[in-house]
């Protein structure tokens, strides 16, 4: 980082050159600037749902889509995805307050046996960006905790991760929890993880494998669309 | 006195190590997502069964059934206060086994990532991580281990911290990352920085070298990045049996022995001497390593298109040892 960093004064920079900055601190994860700049939009009168979906979202697209190439790597994405949250911290009270569009709710975990959860982080992050509401169930997740969930808080979606070969046939035991409960086609349940591929996603039943966190995203919205539309 | 890893790498010009500990584990009946390591004592005849199944297939080396043996993985199953009972089990299986093989066989202590996200990117600090790799080094060097067999890292603090967890246990250790993300680690080491970083390390390992990761193919890139350092270090190489299928409730894997074996080979041209298997690796396709090794001639260092015709294509076109990798053009004001 060079000095001159110091002498970039936020406020001074009209609202798309100020824009463009945070999408370009939220590459460098520079946490501090990112929650000024928000604070500034807001002082300028910008609704909150503007500044996520215009400032926050299109930066991590750029994150994400770098992940996805391969320029970035887990350290940048986390540093990114904590400075994004910073910033969301400062909106959401605000978001709900404004009746901000919902986009759907989802019950997202690691599961049982599987205490990795970097990859479920930044789909719950990335998903929130986005405008749905996630209830985040951590790691290690029975198929009782995924399924009473969606079920106690009406969710839409169901998000399963895993990073072990040894654990990812467990996402195929929820799936068959909620068939025989007769629950299946309540819920868009989506995977993802390392090992994973859409051939294991299709093979034990799950709606979709998503190979990262933007196509998780692009994923969701897609099946909810068709869910409106159904309804 | 020397370890039994080192005198046979002085002995010989490639040792062939073992396969898959999950997959095999899987097909005895175990349950997705139960920690594999109760079995050292639950289910001893098991993992018997498991290490012979490497020893008879003509294994050098083979890994203990102690991967997620640390105080933060075994938490999940309510079982972190029996680090040590848990680790010792899987070596004293272990030794028993590889006494009885009628040759030089050695027991590797498998010591498998926390988990967790080391500081500052996140939270576990250095000197824990050092704790619980400490912790579970003691457990294998109780059972008998020969040496810790660190596997699957990927963050370059985790590897020394293991390192670490290592030296203060008194073992000789050996340690490899998993390469799965554009050719480097998920956290960007690549392979090159692999090698280098290894030569820094106060006690460092007798071999290093890649483990897991994409496809054989991207494991074999991998290698080639690491002998291009020329460190004299022995490599490591033990690549997944091609790609996980999920057939009838089970993880299949769909590389054959016969691409194994071709796979051992170039591997060992590419400069690895220390090669096996990982996910998916059964006995029989270490029978075609094995013989392959034995059978064919050792070959000049392939290139990257031979690997391709070989084997199969690369998950990314980079490794980001070649800057040939994507970059994004910057025009940041504060970098200005």
């Amino acid at each position: 980082m060079s000095d001159q960093g110091d002498d970039l004064i936020l406020s001074e920079l009209n609202d798309a050159e100020l824009v463009e900055q945070m999408m370009d601190d939220l590459y460098d994860g520079l946490k501090d600037e990112i929650e000024e700049a928000v604070g500034i939009l807001l002082e300028r009168g910008w609704v909150p749902y503007d500044i996520l979906t215009k400032s926050l979202v299109l930066g991590m697209q750029i994150v994400g889509d770098d992940f996805r190439d391969g320029i970035l790597f887990v350290p940048e994405v986390l540093r990114a995805a904590q400075a994004m949250k910073g910033g969301m911290a400062i909106l959401k009270p605000l978001l709900v307050e404004t009746g901000a569009p919902k986009m759907g709710k989802m019950v997202i975990g690691t599961v049982k046996g599987d205490i990795h959860d970097i990859g479920k982080n930044l789909v719950a992050m990335m998903m929130e960006g986005a405008g749905f509401e996630i209830i985040d169930l951590g790691i290690n997740n029975p198929a009782e905790d995924y399924i009473n969930t969606a079920i106690n808080e009406g969710c839409d979606i169901i998000g399963m991760s895993a990073l072990l070969t040894t654990t990812m046939p467990y996402m195929k035991v929820v799936i068959d929890q909620l068939k025989e409960m007769g629950k299946r086609d309540d819920y868009i349940v989506l995977v993802g993880g390392a090992p994973l591929n859409e051939e294991f996603g299709t093979a034990i039943g799950a709606d979709a494998y998503c190979d990262d966190a933007a196509i998780a995203v692009e994923t969701a919205k897609s099946f909810m669309l068709r869910k409106h539309n159904q309804a | 006195m020397t370890d039994a890893l080192t005198r046979l790498l002085n002995e010989r010009d490639w040792l062939l190590t073992d396969g898959a500990t999950g997959t095999a584990l899987f097909n005895m009946g175990l349950q997705s997502g139960d920690a594999p390591e109760l079995w050292n004592v639950d289910k001893p005849e098991n993992i018997v069964k498991l290490y012979e199944g490497a020893v008879n297939a003509g294994s050098d080396i083979f890994l203990t059934n102690s991967f997620g043996g640390n105080a933060s993985r075994l938490k999940l199953h309510d079982s972190q206060s029996r680090v040590h009972e848990l680790n010792k089990a899987a070596a004293e299986i272990g030794r028993n086994v590889a006494d009885k093989a009628g040759r030089t066989v050695v027991v590797a202590g498998s010591v498998g990532p926390t988990g967790d996200i080391m500081e500052p990117t996140g939270t576990l600090t250095f000197s824990d991580a050092v704790e619980m790799f400490h912790e579970q080094a003691e457990g294998l060097k109780a059972g008998g281990a020969d040496v810790l067999w660190i596997e699957t890292i990927s963050a370059p603090e985790e590897y020394r911290a293991a390192a670490e967890g290592a030296r203060l246990a008194g073992m000789p250790w050996a340690g490899t990352m998993s390469f799965d993300t554009a050719g480097r680690t998920m956290m960007g080491v690549t392979s090159s920085e692999l090698a280098n970083l290894v030569e820094k390390i106060e006690n460092p390992p007798v071999a290093y070298g890649a483990n897991c990761g994409v496809g054989s193919s991207d494991l074999l890139r991998t290698v080639l990045g690491f002998s291009a350092q020329a460190t004299g270090r022995p490599i490591i190489a033990k690549g997944n049996a091609g790609i996980p299928k999920y057939h009838e409730g089970h993880i299949h894997y769909d590389g054959t022995p016969e691409l194994m074996a071709d796979y051992a080979c170039l591997a060992r041209d590419a400069g690895a001497q220390i090669i096996g298997g990982c996910c998916g690796t059964t006995p029989e396709h270490l029978r075609a390593m094995r013989e392959a090794l034995e059978t064919r001639p050792k070959n000049a260092r392939p290139t990257l298109e031979a690997i391709v015709e070989k084997l199969g294509g690369f998950s990314s076109p980079s490794d980001g040892t070649d800057d040939k990798g994507p970059k994004r053009d910057r025009s940041s004001r504060r970098r200005r």
